[in-house]
């Protein structure tokens, strides 16, 4: 009998350890497939243009170069749309929060009586929507096109993450701390300035990467309601520069210009595109670590109440 | 009236008045949000009548003379109506297919997998292309498709193959896009379902093991289960938008050679309204669009009712 189970247990464990090896292979399949084109853009940004052109470059970076990133850092468009990008992001996330946390802490209060009505009166808008025209012809109208408003204003309540901070605030502000509160004559301006707000830190962390990364990479807002050029967002040039392929280099090839010449600077603006992914995701790549964890905790919260 | 009265009946009953003074800080809070709603969300669902009128900026959404189902008739009979439907569908069935089980698996087998460290490796690395922005997205499929420099034709090129030029093939567009998309999206959404297993009582796995149950089996019997009703919920609401395929990386990967595949309804609903000015030939097959997903939503759901007993509402 015990021998039996004895063999039964060894069978098992062989299974198993065969499991075990599969899925470590499994494992690291997905994440070289996942990280190799990460690592590449990398590498590739700065590398000699000629050899990122002509595959040579594959584990390493060849020949250090750092002419893409010159290239960027010399390229106008790219620097105001950069810039612009960094107030428009600064600004709509502000207006964001200005508007997000107050909704949500409002509609946490368990005994506030429009409560059911303004969660249908948001849930609406969630499944149904006027669509693209007409809520262009709005914006237009309220005289915001081709501002920064038209970017900012429009989507300053995204009901989702207005559902994770109230979700928040039900959990960490419970309703007898606010009694307590208002028994030594707190009403909700004091409650909320005074004590939910400073005990609401992780909360505030979290709309800001969640709200700060939409708007950084966002393009859609822009393509619909910008025209001037000098108003556009980095996105918005970095389309133009990487996906419709206009020419981006500082100065224009000549056509007097050698073959070689003229070689050197296609290879130079292919460059100069993996310099600009990197250059365009600084910002977010500066937060990652801190929003990795943030982030996770986000989507816990909003799958706890959908 | 009444239902507050049964809602606050544990505490002292309070009159109107009383409520409203000790809330009225709260509508205070909620007005901002109330008014960019209204303005942003309401006004626009008003205008959407403009689908059924010959819309005249002069006149406003109301003020236009009606045309009825006449937007809906053309696009119904324009060529345009069969091949946005099929790419629509098309696109997001394959994204729905190949994109929904993955992140499962993901979380399955991370779940599984005992080294803690290469889990938390494997997490991070795994929910970094999330945070590319879809221009980037774009930027770098371009980059690495290219048929003169791209890093996928080289290695094709090592191995003896021929260049091929994927962009300009439309018979690899559903492929780029989907796959790119599951590249990008499948660390970040198995974070729910990673979630919902560090829910699972290990007592349920250890009962399992003495019972003498392989790692297989224990996944397949225990694991499995345990995160159904989180994926189900997820699959009603990703088929609720089967007809939403989004706008924004279509339109990004979109070119003349490959839009007989890449021309879906939103893109379509772009180039009706935006580029060729007319706002209410477009908003009708933008009204079409969101009133097929609605139904969709709805009958999907009613089907997880009756086949699992799950529903959203």
């Amino acid at each position: 009998m015990a021998r039996i189970l004895n063999r039964n247990k060894q069978k098992e464990s062989v299974q198993d350890k065969i499991f075990d090896v599969t899925l470590f292979i499994l494992l690291t399949i997905i994440l070289i497939i996942v990280a190799y084109p990460l690592y590449f853009v990398i590498i590739a940004s700065v590398s000699d243009p000629s050899a990122v052109a002509g595959g040579h470059v594959t584990l390493f970076p060849v020949g250090l170069n750092f002419s893409g990133y010159a290239e960027v850092f010399k390229n106008d468009k790219v620097m105001r749309g950069f810039v612009n990008a960094i107030f428009y992001t600064f600004m709509g996330t502000c207006i964001n929060l200005l508007v997000t946390i107050p909704t949500a802490y409002a509609m946490s209060r368990k005994d506030f009586a429009g409560k059911k009505f303004v969660m249908y009166f948001y849930m609406v808008t969630m499944f149904i929507s006027g669509g693209l025209i007409p809520t262009y012809l709005v914006v237009k109208s309220m005289g915001m096109l081709d501002t920064m408003w038209a970017l900012v204003v429009p989507g300053a309540l995204s009901v989702y993450n207005m559902i994770v901070a109230r979700t928040f605030f039900e959990s960490s502000l419970p309703e007898e701390l606010f009694e307590a509160a208002r028994v030594d004559g707190c009403d909700h301006f004091k409650f909320f300035f005074k004590i939910a707000l400073p005990l609401s830190k992780a909360i505030i962390a979290i709309m800001v990467l969640y709200y700060g990364i939409g708007h950084w990479n966002n393009y859609f807002s822009a393509l619909i309601y910008m025209k001037t050029e000098t108003k556009f967002p980095l996105q918005l040039v970095l389309r133009s520069i990487l996906v419709q392929n206009e020419a981006a280099l500082s100065q224009q090839v000549t056509s007097q210009a050698a073959q070689a010449a003229l070689q050197a600077q296609r290879e130079l603006v292919e460059l100069m595109k993996y310099s600009l992914i990197i250059v365009s995701s600084v910002p977010v790549m500066i937060l990652y670590p801190f929003v990795q964890k943030h982030f996770v905790k986000g989507v816990m919260i909003g799958s706890v109440k959908g | 009236m009444k239902r507050r009265e049964k809602n606050a009946v544990p505490r002292q009953k309070l009159s109107f008045a009383k409520v409203m003074r000790r809330d009225y800080p709260l509508w205070l809070f909620l007005l901002p949000g109330l008014i960019i709603t209204f303005i942003f969300s309401y006004i626009p669902l008003y205008g959407v009548q403009i689908a059924f009128r010959d819309y005249m900026p002069t006149l406003g959404f109301s003020g236009s003379p009606w045309v009825g189902l006449k937007y809906f008739k053309q696009f119904f009979d324009s060529p345009y109506f069969f091949t946005t439907l099929r790419n629509t569908l098309i696109i997001s069935v394959y994204s729905l297919i190949a994109g929904f089980p993955i992140p499962i698996l993901l979380a399955l087998a991370l779940n599984a997998f005992k080294h803690k460290h290469y889990t938390k490796v494997i997490q991070t690395v795994t929910y970094a292309p999330n945070f590319i922005s879809v221009v980037v997205m774009c930027g770098m499929l371009t980059l690495f498709l290219s048929p003169s420099s791209g890093v996928v034709n080289k290695i094709i090129e090592l191995f003896g193959g021929e260049a091929v030029n994927f962009m300009a093939q439309k018979e690899y567009w559903r492929h780029i896009y989907v796959w790119s998309g599951i590249w990008q999206t499948m660390g970040w959404n198995s974070i729910i379902y990673f979630a919902a297993l560090a829910n699972v009582s290990p007592d349920l796995h250890e009962a399992a093991i003495m019972d003498g149950a392989t790692k297989l089996q224990v996944i397949r019997h225990i694991d499995l289960p345990c995160i159904m009703p989180t994926a189900i919920v997820l699959l009603i609401l990703s088929c609720g938008s089967i007809l939403s395929v989004g706008f924004e990386k279509v339109f990004l990967l979109q070119n003349p050679l490959n839009k007989s595949v890449s021309e879906v309804i939103s893109t379509y609903v772009y180039q009706v309204g935006m580029i060729n000015a007319n706002p209410s030939y477009s908003s009708a097959i933008g009204l079409f669009n969101s009133a097929i997903n609605a139904v969709m939503l709805i009958f999907v759901n009613k089907i997880a009712r009756k086949g699992a007993g799950i529903s959203l509402y």
